[in-house]
């Protein structure tokens, strides 16, 4: 379901922001998304059954070190969301963390973020900077403890269940006017990596800010995209999974769905609606139902991944 | 009294009006401070406000030290584009400071919001 005419109506845009309620699944099926019910989906066996099992789970924007008044209590929120992660009956076998792990790239922040995340019972976790991770005058703490899977480059793949993954940074350099960056060392290694990849090899491709336009006036896309999206259109399943915005905003294109994920922390404005992307202040009540995770299965027949949105309450 | 004796006097009245006369020249100097408490003199204030750095262009004097202040509640960073000065992320309050020597116009850019452009000419 695209919500890209929503959020152009600022009545559109607040249904948008309530939708997220108590979790909701989306199956892709040929391209095409088709929302499910969870709650229908709890006691459809079979339905459940062909969303397969988990193959990880995106958490994002846990921001830790964040304390006014939209969260003063992020470590809290963030265990929440570890022990919604922990209750899955099918544990995924790792997670991706799409950036601002931290919210000032304070090494208290970092360590305090990596002691929190021990609790999770995947203990596999893959991550890719914010740019609230990489604010260190040196630009040094976010490598020091996850640099070396990436050489200190930030970008890096692997391979699991037979789905090829592929971290991407787009969070160093910055477009004027604040989309960001992918640069040409990063592009031509993708490039490289992809080379001579069987196109149905499943994809997913995960960065901190999003890899399509969002909303230029506040920085959410990445200026130097359309090089990326050449090398990854010839492949027949592509899942790209990003942060930054703090709500879920998806989109299906060809063979290429994109996912923005929630943050653990705070909410933030749909595109537009406010003075910039800050920190959104609700009501006590309310935040709960704007954080969450988001569990990706693969369905094997036909071969593609399929999304689950759960949120705190 | 004796000739040398009244040398000694002299001289000690001498010192006594010296050091007298600096320690009252340091009270008045520091009683007299333009400068904010902490501050060094000549400092010039930058608020980042609102996703903006108020003024967005600033002319200072060679030497001044321009001072910028977070009003927001989101974090901001201070990166010069020539590699000059590179803050920190600074929360809600926090402050960053550097003095300008030479002339020129230095632009900088705020790396977590990038949109936010400041230039700052000296003279």
């Amino acid at each position: 379901m695209s919500d890209d005419r929503k959020l152009h109506s600022r009545r559109g845009a607040l249904k948008c922001l309530a939708y997220g309620g108590a979790g909701t699944l989306f199956a892709l099926s040929g391209g095409v998304f088709t929302p499910i019910d969870l709650a229908r989906a709890a006691t459809d066996k079979e339905g459940t059954a062909r969303l397969g099992k988990p193959l990880f789970v995106q958490i994002s924007d846990t921001h830790i070190g964040f304390n006014k008044e939209a969260n003063p209590d992020v470590n809290g929120t963030l265990n929440q969301a570890i022990d919604l992660v922990n209750a899955m009956n099918d544990q995924p076998p790792l997670i991706i963390h799409t950036g601002d792990i931290t919210h000032l790239s304070r090494p208290a922040e970092f360590d305090l973020a990596q002691q929190l995340f021990t609790r999770l019972r995947t203990s596999e976790m893959h991550t890719v900077p914010g740019e609230h991770d990489t604010s260190d005058p040196t630009v040094s703490e976010y490598f020091k403890r996850f640099g070396s899977v990436s050489g200190n480059k930030g970008y890096y793949s692997f391979d699991q269940a037979g789905v090829h993954f592929i971290g991407l940074i787009n969070v160093l350099e910055f477009k004027p006017g604040g989309l960001g960056t992918l640069g040409e060392a990063q592009l031509a290694w993708v490039k490289d990596d992809l080379r001579g990849r069987s196109a149905s090899t499943p994809l997913v491709v995960f960065a901190h800010m999003p890899l399509w336009t969002i909303y230029e006036p506040w920085g959410w896309g990445t200026g130097d995209l359309g090089a990326l999206m050449s090398e990854l259109k010839r492949f027949g399943s592509v899942t790209v999974l990003n942060g930054h915005i703090h709500q879920i905003v998806q989109k299906v294109e060809g063979n290429i769905t994109f996912h923005t994920a929630r943050s653990t922390a705070y909410p933030q404005p749909a595109a537009g609606l406010g003075e910039g992307p800050g920190p959104l202040k609700v009501a006590s009540d309310e935040l709960p139902k704007m954080l969450g995770v988001t569990s990706i299965s693969e369905k094997k027949h036909p071969r593609s991944l399929s999304f689950s949105d759960a949120t705190l309450a | 009294m004796s000739p040398i004796r009244a040398r000694l006097d002299v001289r000690e009245f001498a010192a006594v009006l010296l050091r007298g006369t600096l320690l009252a020249a340091f009270l008045s100097a520091a009683a007299v401070a333009p400068a904010a408490l902490g501050e060094p003199p000549n400092t010039i204030r930058i608020d980042v406000k609102d996703f903006m750095f108020a003024p967005t262009s600033m002319t200072v004097k060679a030497g001044a030290t321009v001072t910028w202040t977070n009003m927001d509640q989101e974090p901001h960073t201070l990166k010069s584009s020539d590699g000059l000065f590179r803050s920190g992320a600074l929360d809600t309050g926090d402050s960053f400071s550097f003095k300008f020597d030479k002339p020129g116009t230095y632009q900088y850019v705020c790396t977590i919001h990038p949109r936010m452009v400041g230039t700052v000419v000296v003279e």
